[in-house]
């Protein structure tokens, strides 16, 4: 056994409203900038939906992930390391930028320096790559928001997969949810696995996964082995980049930046330990259904003083060993059961969970119209499909997402109780195995959900990692070579670089 | 052309351009390792770069490697095995010639695509499109000289060139002699081989310095990086001496 700490995430998706404050806060931080305005570390989508870049989940078509193989190992599902580095000089897996969506400007100062026209001037869009008119846009971050454009066209979504989707295309019984995504920091990355510089790498003390952008060459493999495409090309710089998890923030012990603006307060930080050990084993599990208890195997009982005593051996830091016991991702994702890995079928043991949405019932059931299972609604009746929310997060394996539910909606019902009727309903709790004990801190966390309960966040101990007097007259955190930026305006000759916003100035 | 200008060229510009390439590599991968990268621009358009560079990139390999191997291994070597001059050029002729096709199908290809893209021509810095333009010019000069060489297959021409890169090898003064009477097609093809090496260090091609054939080699998939400090000479952790 070898104990490693990670700071893991849930998102309470039963709360999303889908307002993209994660993702402009995070865009407006990280991705700002040429090259990577097409790029969003955190987006959020509405399912079913294709998504972003275009069906990203379908894997025939990107061959993201891992595959296991004849002799039950995994390998990325691009090939072995030789048929990887066959595809370095054209990648034919990889998405183009019309996947994500050409990036664009309007022509705003047209508004201005428009002469006296017969009609209001308008701001016509314009691409931020070439510079050139764009007429027409064609797709976007954002493209299918609350079911936009047509359900042929969304249907293709794969986890309708064993749903008999066509009757969802009807207007009464529709339904939606809000996915946000980001980088999943996964325990076993097949980003960091297909690159063939080794630039991708998983930090030991805090599980974050980052590319050095001093040793990325480009290759872009990385795009293509990641299931979920949240790894991104620069085209301006040449070099890959994601989701960095906020590390400068994480290590102060503050939430990233797309958690700590969650209006729905529905993103929770906490400490896991998992066995570093088992997480090949984990991953080659035969079954793909079984993947998701597989790596919920892999966690570790932070009250054990077992694993406590063997944490300390391997280095974990004490006020990480005390913030695994408050951790609300371990409560939410063991205790209680009620968040779910993303795609686990892919084979990367994803970190960021999520805690799939109720959808309404409530009202139908009381109506008599769907079936009641004692005094609580059979959650099979939701309006989402329990089979598609499965196929999203346990490879389509049903019945942990049924208890999810039910505890959710047992936690819902013994809180009514209290509350309206001022009646304690133990029976409530124990019909879905748990304790009022359990309920009333489900009830805190997940419905109330206090800053201090979403975030236990224990600070880094870089005291232990580097020195400071190394550090000192650097440039800190830098896009770039530490005090370089490496982008030379000029041309090797000294002529400048059309860029592509000085064409936008000028307007036909 | 000159003695003099001959030996300027083929005398003492390579020790110029190799010095520029072995030093200017040195100091850009030391200081500017953010600018190393293959700057591949298949993200923004994949249309004629999947062929392009393919063809491009194997036909300019065995091409390289054929005029590393055939120029810098001694004449004695190829005697001592017993393959005649006469068979190395032919092997030259037909294996250059058709890996020469394949890139410079692949390198028009991609030319094509660098200038008329609209997405490829706005973001291509000048170096980009220098780089291509000049390895296709040097692709065109290098595939003219085949009819030349087809004239002397015995390949005493041939040999003049290996005498010329070895001897610049071995600081024989006297290099740039063995190649003073040769058809002026083969002196532009060297003299803008040697440019090529010059202009090295200021483009993208450093990243052929990158091939990541350790790759197949790295033991199992993941990557983690340790933060813990490694144990140094003082338990107390403190530098021996300051940085910078």
């Amino acid at each position: 056994m070898r104990i490693r700490a990670q700071i893991g995430k849930v998102l309470n998706l039963d709360k999303c409203i889908g307002c993209h404050t994660c993702s402009v806060t995070c865009k407006n931080v990280w991705t700002n900038r040429e090259g990577m305005e097409y790029a969003w570390f955190n987006n959020v989508e509405t399912k079913p939906g294709i998504g972003y870049p275009k069906e990203w989940e379908n894997q025939q078509r990107w061959n993201g992930g891992w595959v296991r193989t004849g002799n039950g190992r995994v390998r990325p599902k691009m090939g072995p390391k030789w048929r990887i580095l066959a595809k370095i000089f054209a990648n034919p897996d990889l998405p183009q930028i019309d996947d994500y969506y050409e990036p664009f400007t309007f022509d705003y100062d047209h508004l201005q320096n428009a002469p006296e026209l017969p009609a209001s001037p308008t701001a016509r869009p314009r691409s931020l790559i070439s510079g050139e008119r764009i007429e027409k846009i064609e797709w976007g971050p954002n493209w299918e928001e609350i079911l936009g454009g047509e359900f042929s066209k969304r249907s293709k979504d794969v986890n309708f997969d064993g749903v008999e989707k066509e009757i969802y295309g009807q207007f009464e019984n529709t339904f939606m949810m809000y996915l946000p995504r980001l980088c999943e920091h996964c325990l076993n990355p097949t980003c960091a696995a297909s690159c063939p510089s080794g630039a991708i790498y998983k930090r030991e003390e805090d599980g974050i996964v980052l590319i050095d952008q001093e040793k990325c060459r480009g290759w872009r493999m990385c795009v293509s082995g990641c299931p979920y495409k949240k790894v991104y090309y620069n085209w301006s710089t040449g070099k890959s980049e994601k989701c960095i998890f906020c590390y400068p923030r994480i290590e102060a012990g503050e939430p990233t930046v797309c958690s700590e603006t969650c209006v729905g307060r529905i993103r929770y930080l906490g400490v896991l330990l998992y066995d570093a050990d088992r997480i090949e084993a984990a991953a080659s599990a035969e079954d793909p259904q079984d993947l998701y208890q597989a790596q919920l195997d892999i966690f570790l009982d932070p009250h054990d003083p077992e694993v406590i005593a063997q944490a300390k051996k391997d280095g974990v830091p004490a006020a990480w060993l005390e913030a695994a016991k408050r951790s609300p991702v371990y409560k939410m994702a063991m205790d209680w059961k009620v968040a779910f890995p993303l795609h686990p079928e892919y084979r990367t043991l994803p970190m960021v969970w999520y805690v799939p949405p109720l959808s309404p019932i409530q009202s139908a059931a009381e109506a008599g119209k769907i079936g009641v299972d004692g005094e609580m609604p059979d959650v099979r009746n939701l309006r989402i499909p329990v089979r598609y929310l499965a196929n999203l997060l346990t490879a389509g394996k049903e019945e942990p997402v049924v208890q999810g539910l039910e505890r959710m909606l047992a936690m819902r019902g013994y809180m009514r109780a209290k509350t309206v009727d001022g009646v304690i309903d133990e029976a409530i709790a124990e019909r879905v195995g748990l304790t009022s004990a359990h309920i009333e801190d489900m009830y805190q966390t997940m419905a109330i959900a206090n800053y201090e309960d979403r975030f236990v966040i224990p600070t880094s101990h870089r005291e232990t990692g580097e020195d400071a007097y190394d550090l000192y007259g650097s440039c800190g955190f830098s896009f770039g070579n530490g005090c370089s930026d490496g982008i030379s305006t000029g041309g090797m000759f000294g002529t400048t670089n059309k860029r592509a916003e000085e064409a936008a100035r000028e307007d036909a | 052309m000159g003695e003099f200008m001959n030996t300027l060229v083929f005398g003492i510009y390579p020790y110029i351009a190799l010095v520029v390439f072995v030093v200017g590599t040195i100091i850009r991968y030391d200081r500017e390792p953010y600018t190393w990268r293959s700057g591949s621009s298949q993200l923004l358009r994949r249309r004629q770069l999947i062929w392009g560079s393919v063809l491009f990139h194997v036909g300019v390999l065995i091409v390289l490697f054929g005029h590393i191997v055939g120029l810098l291994t001694p004449i004695a070597f190829f005697d001592a095995i017993g393959i005649s001059h006469g068979a190395k050029q032919l092997l030259a002729i037909v294996v250059g010639g058709v890996a020469g096709v394949f890139a410079l199908i692949g390198a028009t290809m991609l030319v094509h695509r660098r200038l008329f893209d609209p997405r490829i021509r706005a973001t291509s810095k000048f170096s980009d499109n220098a780089i291509i333009s000049i390895l296709w010019l040097q692709l065109v000069l290098g595939l003219a000289t085949i009819p030349i060489s087809l004239g002397h297959l015995d390949g005493h021409e041939m040999v003049k060139f290996m005498s010329w890169a070895q001897g610049i090898f071995i600081f024989d003064t006297g290099a740039a002699g063995y190649i003073a009477d040769v058809n002026p097609i083969f002196k532009l093809h060297l003299f803008l081989g040697l440019t090529i090496f010059l202009i090295f260090p200021f483009t993208r091609l450093v990243h052929m310095l990158s091939v990541p054939l350790r790759y197949l080699w790295r033991p199992g998939y993941q990557v983690v990086r340790t933060y813990r400090r490694r144990e140094r000479g003082n338990a107390a952790g403190i530098p021996s001496a300051p940085a910078e």
